[in-house]
């Protein structure tokens, strides 16, 4: 079998081999706890400290602001609820924006059932929120505002160090999700004004179960996860050491590479959403066009479903994901391009291909080979279609 | 590649059956909508009560082209009233199964033949001894089946 080409570097990244290496002595010779006084317990609790020093030096953040995490999806649970538990008294109101991660929407979901009050601020048809509509958001008894970076499906980068400046203002916190960014774009904690930012070493090349929860110091927050006083108190349980020492490692080369990993990226990008829309009629690229994480490219295909796009790149080992309802195990489309206004037909039609360093640029040229066939293929099929 | 499907699935998928229309087809059927991610058209000629041609046009994921032409396959040389027996299940035993959450584009590969068959009624002036079923309806009989 030939080679699997990645075009779903949102879902997982490969693991640099530089992040292999140094996870290695953690997994099973350097066994011992990092809280013991024993079995080298302070050689780990080291490794520790310096993959917190390389994870803060990525964003701009002191080493004592690094939470360390299981998830992007906790680190969001994190920032929501900890709020939440800890300002319950002070307010009950949080504003969130429509196009969030499920982990930052249902976990606003279930601070609504606590008796929470939450507000999703819309965007437009480019996925760009506007700070006005933060502004008017905002109440006396808002206690947080979550924003994402940027957007995981359409790519789209949001306006966040001028919706901090709204919100710091008025004296609130504000947390963004930047998952999809940190590690991939230069991303600077004090510059964008954060109080709480959510980071995944999946995302930039380091290991599954690795992530972190950035919280400004002095910002209220309260644990989710009780016990010891392991990451100063705010997340009890013995730490995961090969998946911290291995998102340090990448963290601290996509800080070194971060310039050339950004043109190149961005070259594959731009090339693959030119190629796409000359080649193939009834295209539209959803998220704007230049506000944009040089990854991403989302097309809807008229006319056709995204699984069975999905179905026949897969038979040439073309791996990409899909806003389609069939794709989803909930069976409901995309809640990020219904958002953004596209229709249900469409969004049943989108592909999702997102580019990582690991990517050339023969793959793209493999790609636009090969999908023109495959949308005409499966026009021909339908009946929404006639030519 | 791995995929969820069988390897019969993915040949009808691949390489499906019937595909196109039927100019002066003898009956239509259309079901689905482009919000659930499937349409189903199906067309067929009928000559002394026997289906001697079956086409189908299909907007969907690769279980609801795999059964839109298995149901196809099904149907060409059947006598009408056989083809009015054929059901959701025997069309994805014939498939090798299909993965749960895609039941329901079987469900509308039996839909779009039913109402295939109750156009040809229809056309001919032949009061139709079918019910046709809403997609609720038949998604509730087969949560009773389990």
């Amino acid at each position: 079998m030939s080679e699997i080409i990645n075009f779903d570097h949102a879902s997982a990244t490969r693991p640099l081999d530089e992040v292999a290496k140094s996870m290695q002595p953690y997994i099973r010779d350097l066994y011992g706890n990092p809280s013991s006084l024993h079995l080298e317990g302070q050689k780990i609790k080291d490794a520790i400290d310096k993959a917190r020093a390389q994870v803060a030096a990525l964003i701009n953040a002191s080493p004592e602001e690094i939470i360390f995490t299981s998830s992007g999806s906790e680190s969001n649970n994190f920032a929501l609820k900890g709020v939440a538990f800890a300002l319950g008294k002070k307010g009950r109101h949080i504003v969130v924006s429509e196009i969030e991660h499920f982990s930052v929407l249902q976990a606003a979901r279930s601070l609504e059932k606590l008796g929470f009050e939450i507000t999703k601020v819309p965007v437009d048809s480019n996925g760009l929120l506007d700070p006005d509509d933060v502004k008017k958001a905002l109440r006396d008894d808002t206690i947080l505002v979550s924003i994402m970076h940027a957007n995981h499906e359409i790519g789209t980068i949001e306006p966040i160090r001028e919706i901090a400046g709204i919100v710091k203002a008025r004296d609130i916190l504000f947390h963004s999700d930047g998952v999809q960014t940190v590690g991939s774009v230069p991303v600077d904690v004090k510059d964008m004004n954060l109080d709480f930012m959510s980071l995944a070493g999946t995302t930039f090349y380091g290991p599954k179960g690795s992530a972190a929860l950035y919280i400004r110091k002095g910002s209220r927050i309260n644990p989710l996860i009780d016990g010891g006083t392991q990451e100063n108190g705010r997340r009890a349980g013995t730490e995961n050491v090969p998946g911290i020492v291995g998102m340090g490692t990448a963290a601290e080369i996509a800080a070194r590479d971060m310039t050339m990993r950004v043109d190149f990226v961005t070259s594959l990008r731009d090339h693959l959403i030119e190629s796409l829309e000359s080649k193939i009629e009834h295209v539209s690229l959803h998220g704007h066009r230049t506000l944009r994480l040089p990854n991403n490219v989302n097309f809807g295909f008229e006319y056709i479903e995204g699984e069975s796009i999905l179905l026949m790149l897969g038979t040439f080992n073309i791996l990409a994901s899909s806003g389609s309802a069939c794709t989803s195990r909930a069976l409901k489309a995309s809640h990020v391009l219904l958002a953004i206004g596209v229709s249900h037909a469409i969004a049943n039609g989108t592909i999702l291909f997102t580019l990582g360093i690991d990517n050339t640029k023969n793959e793209i040229d493999l790609l636009v080979e090969k999908l023109p066939p495959i949308v005409e293929r499966l026009r021909m099929m339908s009946p929404l279609y006639k030519k | 590649m791995n995929t969820p499907y069988s390897e019969k699935v993915m040949d009808h998928f691949m390489n499906p059956r019937n595909v196109g229309e039927i100019e002066d087809p003898d009956g239509i059927g259309t079901v689905g909508n482009p919000s659930c991610g499937d349409i189903m058209q199906m067309y067929i000629k009928v000559k002394d009560d026997v289906i001697v041609d079956a086409k189908f046009k299909t907007f969907g994921c690769g279980a609801a082209i795999a059964t839109s032409s298995m149901a196809t396959e099904l149907i060409k040389g059947k006598k009408i009233d056989e083809a009015l027996e054929i059901t959701n299940e025997q069309v994805t035993q014939e498939l090798g199964g299909l993965p749960k959450v895609k039941r329901h584009c079987s469900v509308l590969a039996e839909q779009a033949l039913q109402s295939a068959l109750d156009d040809y009624y229809k056309k001919k002036g032949v009061p139709s001894p079918i019910k046709l079923k809403s997609e609720e309806e038949m998604e509730h009989d087969e949560a009773h089946d389990e």
